[in-house]
């Protein structure tokens, strides 16, 4: 078999120094990671598995109301944690509309945000990719590109980033606690993904070495918390990444809204933060008329990467529906079917 | 041999019981020993090395870089892959299908095997491959179905005919009053049976003992022994049980071969299992179809005409047509039919049969056809299909031996609900405003008969023996055909020891064309009664035995007895009549085969209605199929249980067949960009929230002994015309392209 080194580190300092070896790669869940390796798509020649690191695993709560979010809180620990998701129910809803209940068990948050895009292409090793061999070209550009990027692409990568968390968390000015050889840092998470450009092997800020320790929320979003809610649109009702995916937010007073947060997911490489649409929300008053104008504001750069300009379209509608939901105010219970269209609920824009 | 013991306790005759897999045990506890839970003393592990092209050849193997690494024990490529006694590559019949066995370095299909890797560990051999970094020259691939021009074939499906018409299609469609013409596609599918492809391959001098999952142990037998050149009595092939088989282990596939091969190359016991993505070319698919269906029909809504062409892709090298087209002959009862295909050949793998072969593909373009005739004809689909209901066989006029499918609608749409469906479409809404549709298809699968032997045995302890080469895919061989056993010895299944899964027993037939039950089942029926009629015998001639002189009467067997008909009250154990007759046991073969007569007098199907329910969000596409109910007429009912399984799975098969299944091939490599289950979509559990199927009670006294009709493949037909009907119902745009996906639904 391909030879690596494993390396268990017993502080972040050991894993720091372990893993700034080059072809060094963090193991933690390793859903995406061993999956990866098995395909031939990754050949890290270290791994330092970080799951024994010491108080990664807690969900602290604040002085200021904030949270602090160890970086290896299980996804289902942090959804099904009642203090946290009160606070921030569209990250709970996020998170249990991802992946499958065995998969959400064991996967990490860190690990949910270095997780690796679904394109086909850069699963498939004997297709030409720039994120795994960088200058090979983008076999994508004129293949199968159904589900690829609609805003933020380049002719080097049209590829999406997967996660349903991020864009929840992206959405509430969620930071990124980072330990590294200088010791820590922040960085806000619509930082630290990076878009293709003409280097899409660079998928984060972080440098060699550097280790997400914790997630942090800021205790202002979760005045966001009664009208919150993550929408999700996938080809079958479950375990499917998202065709197009957003998270809303909003601080109402009397039917207007104070502010206005709404990030996409399924569009581009990072958690899409749609700024231009808060701009149309903040201020105004609740109507369909208005969610449609945020929606166009949203989309206003969007152009189709391939054969996917629907995705335009039915991002549109989504907004326009996650919008409506969050205004219609967060529910009292988890619905059956977190984030789906099918979720069991009397608050749509139909009722 | 595995150890089933029987869980359940017993209640009176074995046939009709609800009895649950007598095998569940086993495999909830993971006892149940499949093919790759074996490992024989010195075995080692081959992986195998597939291309990544579709067309062109191997133009360079790093070999020696393989061979260096740390456990790889040989490299079996086209240079030294042992010599085999027959040409991979002849076609002697239309059921040997073409195997890639490393006899040249030319390449038909991506994934198609290159090389194998032998060593000593899976992680040794999987790196082994890995370091053999091919080279190529490669061919632009054919892939599509208008890359070439379209060619008749010789024979559809197993042997079926290309064309079969009835009367003068182009003046019933001239006559008819209304008229539709529509075109249908279904894509490429893959079997995907949860296990892969496995094989445990040893040999012993010329010996040779597989264990491999098999749908036709005989059958591979023979493959063997023709590739190989031995006595197909030196071939064991064990199979006790599949993780699904669908088809795609019906024939022997290539890299099954491919491990005796490598077996045999080392000289020590090999284990090759494939990967998933490696179940994307070598092992078969359902290929694409078109079909073009032009329906008349007169003013009050009977068909006139009824013109089914189906266009589909088979391989650069072999013959195989999904025969689409074959299930418009049985169907309604159009006065002139006309059903055709014609194929293209691509440079994919073969396609092969794959559950509902033709049956599923052509269900789901004719029920979308049907109901846009019905809507044409302004009447109700259920009222229209009834109409048109066929009281003989279309394209035969042979009576059917059966045919309980007005009960099928009736109790269906009881069921369902259906008299409250309003009729327009976007009419219907659930409270949450999604709108709500309603869809009916037709569902049909021939009742087929194979070839089968059974050996029964009544022991001088009372107990009984059947043994039979059959296969237990998981749809619950080991307990259904015990069940017929048991009833057809007069034994309670305690004393029953039921033989099966393995080649070195009676020739079991075939595990296909949903006719094992039947025709296994015939043929342990037609044991029992032989052996029956020997101990009947002994006891009638023995004037010590109160059955003495029975005569024309006769006796029956019941709970290890044998009983005068005539007087219940005179009864002898088979103990006593074996201790008398001083044998320790007596034994009789049977067989089960299609009965010619019958079926030249006799058309013979299973038939069914199914109804769906789906929900759809009006602006978002999101579809969802609410509800399902299925009612199925398919003879005598062994199981209850188990039937009910099977059109559970069928049914779910086809909401996979309509929303979900869908190879996606990257048209300038030839390569399947989904190649697994994460990305290769078939139906979850939210994906099927609510689905009941009615077991209607049928009776055929024409179609076996024991009036029994397949069950594995219905389920699929009907089901995925249902829900594209009911997509229409809700939507009102009539998708005719599957998988029907969402962004096809935003308009």
């Amino acid at each position: 078999m391909n030879r690596f080194d494993y390396v268990r580190a017993q502080t972040v300092a050991e894993a720091v120094s372990a893993a700034s070896e080059p072809g060094a790669a963090y193991l933690a869940a390793g859903t995406n990671l061993l999956d990866l390796m098995k395909g031939g798509v990754t050949r890290p020649n270290r791994l330092v598995d970080v799951t024994h690191l010491p108080d990664l695993d807690r969900i602290e709560r604040l002085p200021d109301g904030g949270f602090r979010v160890g970086a290896l809180v299980r996804n289902s620990d942090l959804a099904y944690d009642p203090t946290f998701a009160k606070a921030y129910p569209s990250v709970a809803e996020a998170l249990l509309s991802g992946a499958s209940a065995q998969l959400r068990n064991a996967a990490t948050v860190a690990g949910n945000l270095m997780q690796r895009t679904r394109c086909p292409y850069f699963y498939d090793p004997a297709s030409a990719c720039n994120k795994r061999e960088p200058g090979a070209g983008c076999e994508a550009r004129g293949g199968e590109t159904r589900l690829h990027a609609i805003l933020g692409w380049s002719e080097h990568c049209i590829a999406t980033h997967p996660s349903d968390f991020c864009v929840s968390l992206v959405a509430l000015d969620a930071e990124v606690e980072i330990a590294g050889h200088e010791g820590t840092r922040k960085v806000s998470l619509d930082a630290f993904h990076r878009l293709p450009g003409d280097a899409p092997q660079h998928e984060s800020v972080l440098t060699p070495g550097e280790l997400i320790v914790a997630l942090h929320l800021p205790a202002a979003s979760a005045a966001f918390a009664d009208h919150s809610r993550y929408m999700k649109i996938r080809d079958r009702t479950s375990y499917a990444f998202a065709v197009v995916s957003a998270a809303a937010s909003l601080r109402l007073d009397h039917g207007r809204i104070v502010e206005g947060r709404l990030a996409l997911g399924g569009v581009a490489l990072k958690p899409w933060r749609a700024r231009e649409a808060e701009v149309v929300l903040a201020g105004a008053e609740i109507s369909e008329t208005l969610f449609r104008q945020a929606a166009d504001a949203a989309l206003v750069a969007a152009k189709p990467s391939g054969d996917n300009a629907f995705k335009i379209e039915l991002a549109r509608r989504l907004i326009v529906r996650t919008l409506a939901r969050a205004a219609a105010g967060t529910p009292a219970r988890m619905p059956a079917l977190p984030a789906s269209a099918f979720a069991s609920e009397k608050d749509t824009l139909h009722a | 041999m595995p150890d089933i013991a029987y869980e359940q306790a017993r209640h009176g005759s074995s046939i009709g019981q609800p009895l649950t897999r007598r095998d569940g045990f086993l495999k909830v506890t993971g006892g149940a020993t499949f093919a790759a839970d074996n490992r024989p003393e010195g075995m080692l592990h081959a992986v195998l090395a597939v291309s990544r092209i579709a067309k062109g050849r191997v133009a360079h193997l790093d070999v020696a870089a393989a061979e260096a690494h740390p456990g790889v024990v040989a490299v079996m490529t086209p240079q030294n892959a042992p010599k085999l006694a027959a040409d991979p590559d002849a076609k002697n019949d239309p059921f040997t299908f073409r195997l890639d066995l490393l006899q040249n370095d030319r390449v038909r299909y991506a994934h198609q095997p290159i090389a194998v890797v032998i060593a000593e560990t899976l992680e040794a051999a999987t790196e082994g491959a890995e370091l053999l970094a091919p080279r190529y020259e490669t061919e632009a691939p054919r892939i599509g179905l208008d890359t070439a021009e379209p060619h008749k074939p010789q024979a559809v499906g197993a042997g079926d005919k290309t064309a079969a018409t009835k009367g003068d299609i182009e003046a019933g469609l001239a006559g008819a009053a209304r008229r539709i013409e529509a075109v249908y596609e279904t894509p490429a599918q893959y079997h995907n049976a949860m296990e892969p492809h496995a094989i445990v391959a040893q040999w012993d001098g010329d010996r040779l003992t597989v264990d491999t999952p098999s749908q036709g142990m005989t059958m591979a037998t023979m493959r063997l022994a023709g590739l190989f050149g031995i006595d197909p009595k030196n071939i064991l092939v064990r199979s006790p049980f599949l993780g699904g088989g669908f088809g795609s282990k019906g024939f022997l596939s290539g890299p099954q071969v491919l491990g005796v091969m490598a077996a045999k190359l080392v000289d020590r016991p090999v284990k090759l299992v494939l990967r998933r993505e490696q179940m994307f070319g070598p092992v078969g698919h359902r290929a694409e179809t078109r079909q073009t269906l032009r329906l008349g029909a007169d003013g009050s809504g009977a068909l006139t005409a009824l013109d089914h062409h189906t266009l589909t892709a088979t391989s650069s090298h072999d013959d195989f047509y999904e025969p689409a087209s074959a299930l418009s002959r049985y169907l309604y009862a159009a006065p002139t039919l006309s059903t055709t295909h014609s194929g293209v050949r691509v440079d994919t793998g073969t396609p092969l049969f794959m559950r509902a072969p033709g049956e599923a593909s052509g269900s789901a373009a004719l029920e979308a056809a049907i109901d846009e005739m019905a809507e044409a004809c302004g009447v109700d689909p259920l009222v229209f299909r009834q109409m048109n209901y066929a009281e003989a066989e279309p394209i035969s006029d042979r009576p059917f031996s059966s045919k309980a499918l007005r009960e099928c609608y009736e109790q269906g749409a009881a069921r369902f609900g259906w008299e409250r469906r309003s009729a327009a479409p976007r009419s219907m809404r659930d409270e949450a405003g999604r709108l709500i549709g309603w869809g009916v298809g037709t569902a049909l699968f021939p009742a087929l008969m194979m070839q089968a032997e059974a050996r029964a045995e009544i022991r001088a302890d009372g107990s009984g023996v059947v043994a039979i080469g059959a296969h237990d895919m998981g749809q619950g061989a080991w307990t259904a055909l015990a069940q017929i056993a048991a009833d057809g010895l007069g034994l309670d299944l305690d004393q029953l020891d039921f033989r099966s899964g393995s080649s070195d027993l009676p020739n079991g037939g075939i595990a296909g064309g949903s006719a094992h039950t039947a025709t296994a089942g015939s043929a342990i029926h037609a044991a029992a009664a032989a052996v029956l009629a020997q101990l009947s015998d002994l006891a009638t001639n023995d004037e010590n035995s109160p059955l003495f002189g029975a005569g024309n009467a006769g006796v029956y067997a019941s709970k290890g007895r044998l009983i005068r008909r005539d007087d219940e009250s005179r009864s002898e154990s088979f103990t006593d009549i074996l201790a008398r007759a001083g044998r320790a046991s007596i034994s009789a073969s049977g067989k089960g085969a299609p009965d010619p007569a019958a079926r030249e007098s006799y058309a013979m199907h299973a038939h069914g209605a199914v109804f769906a329910e789906v929900s759809v969000d009006p602006d978002l596409g999101q579809i969802r199929v609410t509800r399902l109910v299925g009612a199925f007429a398919a003879g005598r009912v062994v199981n209850p249980r188990l039937v009910t399984s099977q059109y559970y799975g069928g049914m779910i098969w086809g909401v996979s067949f309509a929303l979900h299944e869908n190879a996606v091939v990257d048209p300038r490599t030839g390569r399947v960009m989904n190649p697994n289950l994460g990305e290769y979509h078939v139906p979850v559990n939210a994906d099927v929230p609510s689905i009941e199927a009615i077991l209607v009670e049928e009776n055929d006294p024409h179609v076996n002994p024991l009036g029994i009709k397949g069950v594995g493949e219905i389920g699929i037909t009907g089901t995925a015309g249902a829900i594209a009907n009911a997509v229409y119902h809700a939507t009102g745009v009539r998708v005719r392209k599957m998988p029907i996906t969402l962004d096809k639904l935003l308009g």
